[in-house]
């Protein structure tokens, strides 16, 4: 069990700075999930805890120790690979034995864990079998089997579940979840999926262009995100962004006006942007303050319920509604912002939240 | 199936015996010859032979030097052993100095694997001066050593550019995960690169062998003691200036043959490529 602390961290190839500064504290015990788009710099710091990519300045810790030069069999981590990585040419035991053999572990301690683990991943009859003679599913479990026997202070995930498919990745989800449960390792997991990076998380890191831009727990990510990008990548689908301009306490655009809420200083600015998740739009029947008015473009029914894209003036907006909901394509609709669940975002490029406090 | 596939097939496999039977004939005579009693080489293109001998044999395998020792036997044993260190020393140095080209980024990288295909170019007979003069001057003229020596140096360059290719193709999250794991760098090429490169291996150690034993021109040069001649050049000396054991010389090549076909035979499993087929994804 340990902690990951980056001060300063910076790494650049040659010219190009893939993470300038990074400054973060991943907490002992927590499962913390660094997300963001592709090219953000999450599998790269990823990476450089694993030790498989240099530092190029500042201070990598894991517990109290600077690992900077410490190769990566030292760091007493393990490391599940997007591409699970099996030795193809060594049977399942073999597999997860390997790192206990290397160091050198009794044979009877190695075949105790890794029946042990085996048993709690349900892969003990698969044990004598190479890799090339499983299931991606299957496969995923001995990659995890091959970091769990190690017992590691740290466990580090990239990507593991890109390679399934939908159905076995909700429930390869859900499994480690569950493991974390039951190790109460730190886990440091690395997904471009905000969906995994929700339902798995105790601390979510959103990152782009390989800063941080909030640092948080999933629900507060999601009620109150700093800035219009995380606002953007958690949450699906994703939230509505409408631009206004402000006057008198008022955000406006030419088919829509709203008073602004008490929560949001919008003093220093002449224009902004309001957010609203489709979940939060509303359906009514009166005009008034902040309702806005357009035409049902594309209407999906997806059971739960049922998602309508609405062509306004202002642009197109994305609204979910009970399925109960009776609407069809081309039906004129009155949609509502209630004030209390909505975001308001500068233009500039930070994006920043003008939520007060 | 219907009758254009059916005319296909008949068509590709005539295509394939007629080749064969072009591949196989000459050696068919070569092996009439080799149990046909007599030293003149038949004109006949019948290639069963008329009468049954294993004369020829008896004579190339119980030659003995000027002590009464067998020089079949020698001469045998000469050629194995500098094949059998050829192979071993060229898959070792091929193995390693392949492994640091496809890993890792040092000054003369690219140099070094340039020289390794120009050196490609040029004929053996064209360094075959210089390398007798250095070993002269080495004494290892009629020495397995100087031999072995010279193979290795000739089979490494194109042995590297080979494993070289192969081991690009392995995922460097193998690698990756097996440092993580605690292996050395000797020991993730040791441990899974290499288990891996079986087949390539195979066709490195076969290509290595193939060459030491069928190398006739600088065994000529640089051998000039009948104890120390390899297989090669000891067939060589059926054909004389004035006549030649035509039945002594088919013989021999026949027995020359043998071991490069056991070899593939054995190897032919290790041949068979995608081995690292489940390890990563797809």
């Amino acid at each position: 069990m340990a902690e990951v602390v980056f001060k300063n961290v910076v790494k650049a190839y040659g010219n190009v700075t893939v993470v300038p500064e990074l400054n973060l504290k991943i907490e002992d015990g927590r499962f913390t999930v660094l997300v963001g788009p592709s090219g953000c710099g999450k599998s790269t710091t990823l990476r450089m805890i694993a030790g498989l990519e240099e530092i190029t300045s500042g201070e990598l810790y894991i517990g109290d120790r600077v690992v900077n030069r410490v190769l990566p069999r030292d760091r007493d981590i393990a490391m599940v690979f997007q591409s699970y990585a099996l030795y193809p040419h060594m049977t399942v035991r073999e597999n997860m034995s390997f790192g206990l053999k290397l160091r050198k572990m009794a044979t009877a301690e190695i075949n105790k864990r890794v029946d042990e683990v085996a048993k709690m991943l349900a892969i003990s009859e698969y044990l004598d079998r190479r890799p090339k003679a499983l299931s991606g599913g299957q496969r995923q479990r001995v990659a995890m089997g091959r970091a769990i026997v190690r017992r590691p202070s740290v466990f580090l995930f990239d990507e593991p579940l890109s390679n399934l498919d939908a159905k076995l990745r909700g429930e390869m989800r859900r499994e480690i979840a569950k493991l974390h449960q039951s190790l109460k390792t730190t886990i440091v997991y690395v997904t471009h999926d905000q969906v995994e990076a929700m339902t798995l998380a105790d601390t979510i890191v959103v990152m782009e262009k390989g800063i941080i831009r909030q640092m948080g727990e999933p629900l507060e990510l999601y009620g109150k995100p700093a800035n219009k990008f995380v606002a953007g990548f958690i949450g699906s689908p994703t939230m509505n962004f409408i631009p206004c301009s402000v006057t008198d306490g008022k955000m406006s655009n030419s088919s829509f006006k709203m008073k602004i809420p008490d929560e949001f200083d919008t003093a220093k600015h002449k224009d902004v942007i309001l957010g609203i998740r489709p979940e939060n739009v509303e359906h009514t029947d009166k005009d008034g303050d902040g309702v806005i008015s357009g035409t049902a473009e594309i209407v999906e029914p997806l059971g739960a319920e049922i998602l309508v894209t609405v062509t306004t003036e202002s642009g197109s907006v994305m609204a979910g509604f009970e399925p109960t909901f009776r609407v069809k394509v081309g039906d004129k609709l009155k949609l509502r912002f209630p004030p209390d669940k909505i975001h308001i975002f500068n233009t500039e490029t930070s994006g920043n939240s003008l939520r007060r406090g | 199936m219907n009758s254009h596939s059916s005319i296909r097939m008949f068509l590709t496999h005539l295509f394939l015996i007629v080749f064969t039977i072009l591949t196989l004939y000459p050696v068919m005579l070569v092996v009439r010859k080799s149990l046909s009693p007599g030293d003149n080489f038949s004109r006949s293109l019948n290639p069963v032979p008329k009468e049954l001998t294993l004369k020829h044999y008896k004579d190339v395998i119980g030659s003995r030097d000027s002590t009464g020792r067998s020089l079949f036997g020698r001469q045998f044993l000469n050629s194995l052993v500098v094949s059998l260190i050829t192979t071993i020393m060229g898959l070792f140095l091929a193995s390693t100095a392949a492994y640091s080209f496809s890993r890792f980024r040092f000054a003369g990288r690219e140099i070094g694997l340039t020289m390794f295909l120009v050196v490609q170019m040029f004929p053996a007979t064209l360094i075959m001066i210089p390398l007798y003069v250095i070993l002269d001057r080495l004494g290892l003229l009629n020495s397995m050593t100087g031999l072995v020596l010279v193979y290795s140096t000739t089979a490494i360059p194109f042995c590297v550019w080979m494993l070289k290719g192969y081991f690009d193709t392995i995922p460097k999250e193998l690698e990756e995960a097996a440092w993580i794991d605690g292996a050395t760098r000797f020991s993730m090429f040791w441990r899974v690169v290499l288990p891996l490169s079986r087949p390539a291996l195979a066709v490195t150690a076969l290509f290595s062998f193939m060459t030491a034993w069928n190398e006739y021109i600088l065994a000529e040069t640089f051998l000039n003691e009948e104890t120390a001649y390899t297989l090669p050049v000891m067939l060589q000396h059926y054909v004389g200036s004035h006549s030649t054991s035509w039945g002594k010389f088919a013989a021999g090549s026949v027995i020359v043959s043998v071991p490069i076909m056991v070899l593939f035979y054995v190897l032919q499993k290790h041949l068979v490529g995608g081995l690292t087929a489940g390890g990563v994804k797809g």
